[in-house]
């Protein structure tokens, strides 16, 4: 096996008295698009936000392209890094929030240059040219100088996507990127999501679109009560679940 | 099947008309209606013309899809028909011609509001009737003095203390908002304990202490804390009459400053500082560039507030013989004797600076709204 471009050992996260992630153990190889599928509370989302470390851990490791996120090993402890150097990891490992997050001050074009900028400090004519060519991209050219608040959520959910693409990261996070959305905006952004796909860039998907995940996951991994229950492609878990919890799940939402 | 869309067949249906024939028709048996409906599809499709009803026609694609003269729906989809009661092909006629007259809308009269507007338009009259013709508030005498060189001074330095309050008081205020959002305990209860003390002492006391520093601490020094001094200075020279009311006003300011900053950096989102956290921008960047300024939004209506609260507040100066404006007009009207005249100059000059801050405050909250309108 390939070195792993993300990788979970034995991940614990508790908040107070609750256990969300109880041993998380995933790899994810080079432009591998990873789907994870599970109920509410299941702990799929904390396991996304844990690999960009807005999430710290309790106990176990995560690392993105070799480099362990958030942490610096020494002997068997591992030592939180100073938040610049957790900043600095994070410009590779790009984030698309289920409520988009835009910058609701800043137009589009100013939201895709903000971190290119002033996270990475490339040069501005570089990175005009860059949000460009990523809105085009996004299908978004003639809203380039309007603000967020003008544009439908298919849209903002759009620009959110070219916003993570403009620091050019080894991995993007899609933690539920179409949840907030009326159902009739969930297709465009999927688009996008599967064009990504198709050029080779390393994906996790927390979702609910079961049918997006049999087109485009290479792989599916479905989460119950904070451990990963069952992994496999998506004919393996999404047509032949090993897992009666799984079989719940799917004749839930199918 | 939304069934209360699907028994039309036309946009038609939802036109203005409609009401009265909601009453009617739940007991229009199905078949009329279903008759009523026969002649629709080819008289009045579009009729829906000026108000664009036209989108029901679309959500009605599935009840015609089917093939079914939506009779089968004929119960609740009398909520929305406008079928009239008597069912049968005049019913499309009427779609048709209800189209082509759109009905007039009559607002509602306001009797009462017009008895009250003449009731203060006569109390108005009588206001500015008692300012004009009563000589005693001699208004010749308000005219010699409003442009006054010593009157103007005294507004210019009046302007120059609310500048130094609010610019110094928002600088500390800012970050006594960002102590008590520190995760220190002492950092956090030292700025609670500053707001708690400075708003509970009144300013006119704040500002006698200030100004008789010196009686406590005759000599001021620098240097390192509990070590040696590099230079130490006597406290009257360092804090004048006009740097302790720049003090005081602003240690005050800042009180007050530091909760609505506070407040304001609250109002922001959370998942903008997480966006700006997972896209790696650097952590004075998150707060100058995304946080700040959309916390400016709510900042400001009450930072106005604030600043034109200053403006008057200054007057408080007047016990330390400051030249501010209320002081001034004391002075002259104590040679001349001019009392409410010289009042109303001050007056004058307060409602003319607060005036164009009010006027500044609008253009800076449209700045800060930008993309939110």
């Amino acid at each position: 096996m390939s070195a792993a471009m993300v990788e979970l050992r034995s991940v614990h996260k508790s908040f107070g008295s609750l256990e969300v992630l109880r041993g998380v153990d995933l790899r994810v190889a080079p432009g591998e698009v990873t789907v994870i599928l599970g109920p509410s509370g299941s702990g799929k989302s904390t396991l996304l936000r844990t690999v960009n470390h807005l999430e710290k851990v309790d106990s176990g490791s995560v690392s993105v392209d070799g480099e362990l996120v958030g942490y610096r090993r020494s002997g068997d402890r591992l030592y939180e890094l100073p938040e610049r150097e957790i900043l600095r990891q994070r410009t590779k490992i790009g984030f698309v929030f289920q409520s988009f997050n835009l910058f609701p001050h800043l137009t589009v074009h100013q939201n895709v240059t903000e971190a290119p900028r002033s996270a990475q400090r490339r040069p501005r004519a570089e990175v005009d040219a860059l949000a460009t060519r990523l809105l085009e991209r996004v299908g978004l050219s003639d809203k380039a100088h309007s603000y967020p608040r003008k544009l439908s959520g298919g849209q903002q959910q759009r620009v959110a996507i070219a916003r993570a693409l403009a620091l050019e990261p080894k991995v993007i996070l899609f933690d539920e990127p179409t949840s907030a959305l009326d159902p009739e905006l969930v297709g465009e952004v999927l688009d996008v999501v599967k064009g990504l796909a198709g050029s080779g860039t390393t994906m996790i998907v927390v979702t609910h679109e079961v049918g997006f995940a049999r087109e485009v996951a290479d792989t599916v991994v479905f989460m119950d009560e904070g451990r990963i229950v069952e992994r496999g492609t998506p004919a393996e878990v999404l047509d032949a679940p090993r897992h009666e919890r799984t079989r719940l799940f799917l004749s839930k939402v199918l | 099947m939304p069934v209360e869309f699907s028994g039309a067949d036309g946009g038609d249906t939802h036109d203005p008309p409609a009401a009265p024939a909601v009453l009617a028709t739940p007991v229009t048996p199905a078949p009329s209606t279903t008759s009523a409906k026969a002649p629709a599809p080819g008289t009045s499709r579009r009729v829906s013309g000026p108000r664009g009803y036209a989108w029901s026609r679309a959500r009605l694609v599935p009840a015609s899809a089917s093939g079914r003269p939506a009779g089968t729906a004929a119960g609740p989809r009398v909520i929305l028909a406008a079928t009239p009661p008597a069912g049968g092909p005049p019913g499309g006629q009427d779609h048709a011609a209800a189209g082509e007259r759109p009905l007039r809308v009559v607002t509602t009269r306001h009797p009462g509001r017009w008895v009250a507007a003449l009731g203060v338009a006569v109390l108005l009259a009588m206001a500015v009737s008692a300012l004009v013709t009563n000589p005693a508030w001699e208004w010749e005498v308000v005219g010699e003095f409003l442009f006054a060189p010593s009157v103007l001074r005294s507004v210019v330095f009046t302007l120059e203390l609310t500048a130094l309050g609010i610019v110094f008081g928002f600088l500390l205020g800012t970050v006594l908002a960002l102590m008590r959002l520190s995760g220190n305990p002492l950092l956090n209860s030292v700025a609670w304990g500053y707001i708690a003390l400075f708003r509970s002492v009144p300013l006119i006391l704040q500002l006698l202490f200030w100004y008789n520093l010196a009686l406590l601490y005759p000599r001021l020094s620098f240097g390192v804390p509990f070590g040696p001094a590099f230079f130490d200075v006597g406290t009257m020279d360092l804090i004048g009459p006009v740097t302790a009311a720049a003090l005081g006003l602003a240690l005050h300011q800042a009180a007050y400053a530091a909760e609505i900053v506070r407040a304001g950096l609250l109002s922001v989102d959370h998942g903008q500082r997480e966006a700006a956290a997972a896209l790696g921008i650097p952590r004075s960047r998150q707060l100058f560039r995304i946080v700040l300024p959309q916390a400016m939004r709510s900042i400001v209506p009450t930072a106005g507030n604030e600043i034109i609260g200053l403006v008057k507040g200054t007057s408080v100066v007047y016990i330390m013989a400051l030249p501010e404006l209320f002081y001034q007009v004391q002075v002259i009207y104590n040679r001349n004797g001019r009392v409410i005249a010289l009042l109303l100059v001050a007056t004058i000059w307060y409602l003319v600076m607060t005036s164009v801050m009010s006027i500044a405050q609008h253009y800076v909250e449209r700045y800060y709204g930008k993309g939110r309108a």
